[in-house]
């Protein structure tokens, strides 16, 4: 439990990192370091896209399963990790 | 009814003879004629020819003229009762005989008139069912008005009035039926086929009243789901895991309190599996992160190569990448550093203190290159580690040794931060600290055990047996031609202290030990006395030994004395020696070639030898640590990728990809090349070899 805060913390304080999100399974945020609107924004839009992106994943085999998905536009880059119950979505500002 | 033809004839001859009561000439003639060709047995047609004769005969013009005998002819003619209709050849289809047949008897039957009447014999069926209806009024009539009679005469006796009411009533109705009945029965009432008649009678309506109950509707909640191939095999994956299930629950008898145990460990996890199951998911987060924020030094990593190169004959550079640091284990110094054979991205660090006034704690961490700003996992020892193993078949075994002698063996998959086996002063742990230690393959009864050397003098051999270490003394170091007494007449010293050791890649038995005396000695693990040749390697403390990868009769030391030695393990003098201005800390053969090698120094330089390439000199002497002052203390090739982690007396651990220069393959013709050096032939180590694969 407690290395899991830290993790999280140790994210959020990376360097370049904009915001992270928790979000569970039903796509409702948990774990916000955002405000509540751009939270829900980015967990209503990235849920459904991750379900998208899993579930073409899985058509093509069944055995496989999908790890992450970067989305890396011109201001920073979107980091989803998604889980069994669990979504995890960080926003960075690469170094470049 | 049909008439027969014979009456017909019979008529005909009838009405003949009465038309011969008006006769005419011509018709007489003719029915004269006539009764000729008739048949004689007629008396009627005697008849007449009787009465006939009185008159004479005219002829008609056209009549046939016949001769006497022709006349006389009788021609018979036969009356039959046939049909002349009716069909003299039907044939009809014979399954029997399959064939048409013909049928014998035809019906000669021939209807003339038909006429459909509406009268019923009396004593049918019919008949007397009607008789039976009309009988019935009749009957009741009778009875009716023989009641009638009766309760006219007793009006007042009747008990109830309602009663009265009722038969009065019915009386009057029936009287009403008995005087059509009287009259009827002279005169049949003219009833129809059903006797029907209509009889209308209206009941009371009831008021109408409008009553309505309204239930809550049942809860609806709208579903919609798709039919991937992935939800599909996914519960096909469920029903398979709960079968297995149900065989083993089948199979094994369950314990209630076990059960409920279980279902109590179930509660606890519901509620706080808030976090706990993104664990996984986090890490992954990490690492990405880590990959965009140390992106150019990744990609460095994976596809630079010093262009350079080229242009520099046979120097190369070392390339700075990750730096790995633990903010816990700043204080402490890098002492032991250790890839991982199964994941090549992995590598332990053991930190500790090489100072010995400044003995404290230590710590046992692993990164990985994925992630180069916090470990994957860290051990935290109480005293300070001085080497560290990982067990080549079972990466997630590893051994330490401690400075305070004890040697421990960590399990990586277990989640508790001691050690999974310990070594105490019961066990045999060393009086000194330990300098380094190796695992072994697994030994007859597939228990893993390991060696370690220290300063007490002491090789030994710790198997790890259940859950406990046991130890085996394989050798004891003993000082050779000690001959300095000690003050007082104290027996000198008898045991030298062992600083490092290193066992032969292909002789199992071999192994190598390093003294703090300067010596080297080469012993077998079956003579637990004697050594098989001592050599004189330096001055100073022997830092480390290391045996080539490739070649079987090569091995290399290193020392404080600020020399690394090369040695072929069957002459007594070393084969090269190489002088670096500072005190040696640490020097390792590459995977990858027999040649190379490289050495790290106290003043935080990098020096890689290529002994193909330059005899003499290092092909490389690069100070990779930011401030002189930091001594680097170990160094070790990655075992797959081209880059070496070398360790320093800061806590750091700093990687540094090789240049292509550095990785050349050695090239060797088929030629011996007698090189002469200090007056002893050398042979090209690599020739004799094929590359290490795999």
């Amino acid at each position: 439990m407690a290395e899991v805060e830290e993790t999280l913390k140790r994210i959020q304080t990376h360097e370049g990192v904009i915001g992270t999100i928790v979000v569970n399974a039903e796509g409702i945020p948990i774990r916000t370091t955002l405000d509540n609107s751009t939270t829900v924004q980015y967990a209503g839009l990235l849920h459904q896209l991750t379900m998208k992106a899993r579930s073409t994943v899985r058509d093509i085999d069944p055995q496989n399963d999908l790890t992450f998905l970067r989305i890396r536009s011109k201001k920073h880059e979107i980091m989803v990790a998604p889980d069994k119950e669990y979504m995890l979505i960080v926003i960075q500002n690469p170094s470049e | 009814m049909p008439v027969t033809h014979k009456t017909l004839v019979k008529s005909k001859q009838g009405s003949n003879a009465q038309s011969q009561q008006k006769p005419l000439a011509a018709k007489t003639a003719k029915v004269v004629s006539k009764k000729k060709d008739e048949d004689d047995g007629t008396e009627i047609g005697e008849g007449g020819d009787e009465w006939m004769h009185g008159k004479t005969l005219i002829k008609p013009p056209d009549q046939l003229d016949l001769t006497e005998a022709e006349l006389k002819e009788e021609f018979t003619r036969i009356l039959t009762a046939n049909n002349p209709h009716a069909p003299q050849n039907i044939v009809r289809y014979s399954f029997k005989e399959r064939s048409y047949k013909p049928i014998s008897s035809v019906d000669q039957l021939a209807v003339h008139f038909f006429l459909e009447g509406n009268l019923l014999h009396r004593d049918s069926d019919e008949a007397r069912r009607q008789k039976a209806k009309q009988g019935l009024p009749d009957e009741k009539a009778t009875v009716v008005t023989e009641t009638e009679d009766e309760k006219l005469e007793t009006p007042l006796q009747a008990a109830g009035g309602e009663e009265a009411g009722d038969v009065e009533e019915g009386g009057g109705e029936d009287g009403a039926h008995s005087v059509d009945s009287k009259t009827g029965k002279k005169e049949q009432k003219l009833t129809n086929q059903f006797n029907f008649s209509e009889r209308a009678s209206q009941t009371l309506n009831n008021p109408l009243r409008e009553r309505g109950c309204q239930t809550e509707p049942p809860p609806r909640a709208s579903f919609s789901a798709t039919a991937n191939q992935w939800e599909i095999y996914d519960v096909y994956l469920e029903e398979m895991q709960k079968q297995e299930k149900n065989k083993e629950k089948a199979k094994a008898v369950p314990k209630k309190e076990d059960d409920k145990g279980k279902k109590k460990l179930t509660l606890v996890e519901t509620q706080s599996d808030d976090l706990t199951k993104v664990a996984k998911v986090a890490k992954i987060i990490e690492r990405m992160v880590n990959q965009n924020t140390f992106d150019d030094i990744a990609q460095d990593f994976r596809y630079f190569e010093d262009a350079s190169d080229e242009f520099r004959e046979q120097e190369g550079t070392l390339l700075p990448l990750w730096k790995f640091q633990y903010d816990q284990a700043k204080r402490l110094s890098v002492t032991a550093l250790c890839w991982n054979q199964s994941y090549k991205d992995l590598f332990a660090v053991g930190l500790g203190s090489y100072d010995f006034t400044k003995q404290g704690r230590g710590m046992l961490v692993f990164y990985s290159l994925k992630n180069s700003t916090y470990p994957e996992y860290n051990y935290p020892t109480t005293s300070g580690i001085l080497c560290l193993d990982i067990h080549p078949d079972r990466p997630y075994l590893v051994a330490v040794g401690f400075y305070d002698g004890c040697v421990a063996v960590y399990n990586l998959k277990e989640e508790r931060p001691e050690p999974v086996y310990k070594s105490s002063s019961k066990s045999g742990k060393h009086t000194d600290p330990v300098w380094q230690v190796r695992w072994q393959k697994d030994d007859m009864d597939n228990h893993q055990n390991f060696f370690s050397v220290s300063s007490d003098g002491r090789v030994v051999s710790w198997t790890l047996v259940k859950s406990e270490l046991v130890f085996t003394d394989i050798i004891k170091l003993s000082l050779v031609g000690a001959v300095s007494e000690g003050p007082e007449g104290v027996p000198p010293p008898t045991m030298a202290c062992g600083t490092s050791f290193d066992f032969h890649k292909q002789i199992n038995y071999l192994f190598l030990v390093g003294t703090e005396e300067g010596k080297i000695h080469k012993c077998s693990k079956a003579y637990s006395s004697q050594f098989l040749e001592t050599y004189d390697a330096h001055n100073m403390a022997v830092d480390a030994v290391k045996w080539n990868q490739f070649h079987p009769k090569v091995f290399i030391s290193c020392s404080s004395d600020w020399t690394v030695k090369i040695w072929d393990h069957t002459i007594r003098t070393p084969v090269f020696i190489f002088d670096l201005n500072a005190a040696v800390g640490d020097v390792a053969w590459s995977p990858y070639s027999s040649t190379v090698f490289a050495a790290v120094t106290a003043d935080g330089k990098v020096h890689v030898f290529d002994l193909g390439i330059n005899k003499y000199e290092a092909i490389c002497q690069q100070p990779v640590v930011a401030k002189k002052k930091t001594k680097l203390t170990h160094i070790e090739f990655n075992p797959v990728y081209p880059i070496i982690i070398v360790g320093d007396d800061r806590g750091y651990v700093t990687s540094l990809k090789l240049s292509p220069n550095l990785r050349s393959k050695p090239k060797w013709g088929r030629k011996k090349l007698d090189i002469q050096f200090s007056g002893i032939h050398y042979y090209p180590p690599s020739f004799l070899f094929l590359r290490k694969t795999g």
